[in-house]
């Protein structure tokens, strides 16, 4: 199977590959796994004022689709605000990388690190949204 | 014989995840040996067919019932219970976190050419699958816990890929 020109991209130069420090204000962590495949993602997000997603990082484990549906989530979540980033779904992934249909779980496994993360920012800031 | 059968009864052996791996191999080369398509050159077209039928019907139960996790897998397929292997969602953080620190142990190894470091790394992982393979035969033959096995199996299928992972990079550095 070959890879699109963008998922070779993204694979060969992935963006915002890291980590956050965990004592870094406003940053909340997506973790997901996907047993078909064995593949592990974590997604973070740094949330500023206004809910507004300020930076993204991913690390990744798994193959070249997963690598580049991570790293394009991490450039497209900047700016958004969390509700915003929600709205990012697996078919829009899919259609930037043109991904083939065996890897479209790729793109399903970026869009739930996407859920998985602003859950965790929501956990961790239900206070101040009741507040 | 019945195509229909499910892949114990195929074999005569009783369901379960314990198996008897030695009953398993006699088993199927004795079948293997009857249905097997060399046997059936000079027989008619349609019987020649059904041989090979045959044949690839006993592969691929005998390929099913030795590997331990496609056996707990179809042992949960027979009880028509979901594994979930299509949910991301399924698996707890701590597993999860867990396993990207596995990676990231092989990733390191493999980049610094460390073949020693990976060969610890196998050992100590197959110690591990040996301990919950184990726990899973417990889980599936004496208690009959359905859910709490597809939650094992659901780890077993991350830590399966791992040790392929841990082996291609010793593979790698041996290049």
């Amino acid at each position: 199977m070959s890879y699109s020109v963008k998922v070779l991209d993204h694979y060969e130069n992935p963006r915002n590959v890291g980590s956050f420090g965990k004592e870094e204000e406003g940053v909340a962590t997506g973790m997901v796994g996907a047993p078909a495949c064995g593949d592990v993602m974590k997604l973070q997000i740094k949330v500023g004022k206004g809910g507004v997603i300020e930076d993204a990082k991913f690390k990744t484990y798994g193959c070249g689709s997963a690598i580049a549906s991570s790293s394009l989530v991490t450039e497209w979540v900047k700016g958004k605000t969390v509700e915003q980033a929600l709205g990012i779904k697996n078919t829009q992934i899919a259609e930037e990388l043109a991904l083939p249909p065996v890897k479209i779980h790729c793109s399903i496994l970026a869009e739930d690190a996407i859920k998985a993360a602003v859950a965790d920012y929501k956990k961790k800031h239900a206070d101040q949204v009741v507040g | 014989m019945d195509f229909n059968t499910d892949h114990f009864s195929l074999f005569e052996l009783p369901p379960g995840f314990r198996l008897d791996a030695a009953l398993l191999d006699r088993r199927y080369l004795e079948m293997q040996s009857r249905v097997h398509p060399d046997r059936f050159a000079s027989a008619g077209e349609a019987e020649r067919r059904l041989s090979l039928q045959w044949a690839t019907r006993v592969n691929e139960a005998y390929q099913t019932l030795k590997k331990p996790l496609a056996r707990a897998k179809y042992l949960l397929h027979l009880a028509a219970h979901e594994i979930g292997s299509e949910n991301n969602a399924a698996m707890p953080a701590d597993f999860l976190v867990e396993q990207m620190e596995w990676r990231e142990a092989v990733g390191e190894a493999r980049a610094a050419g460390e073949h020693h470091q990976l060969e610890h790394l196998h050992h100590r992982l197959q110690r591990e699958i040996r301990e919950r393979y184990d726990e899973l035969a417990v889980l599936l033959d004496d208690q009959h816990d359905l859910e709490q096995s597809a939650d094992r199996i659901r780890r077993l299928m991350f830590i399966e890929k791992l040790l392929i992972e841990i082996d291609d990079a010793m593979v790698a550095c041996e290049e």
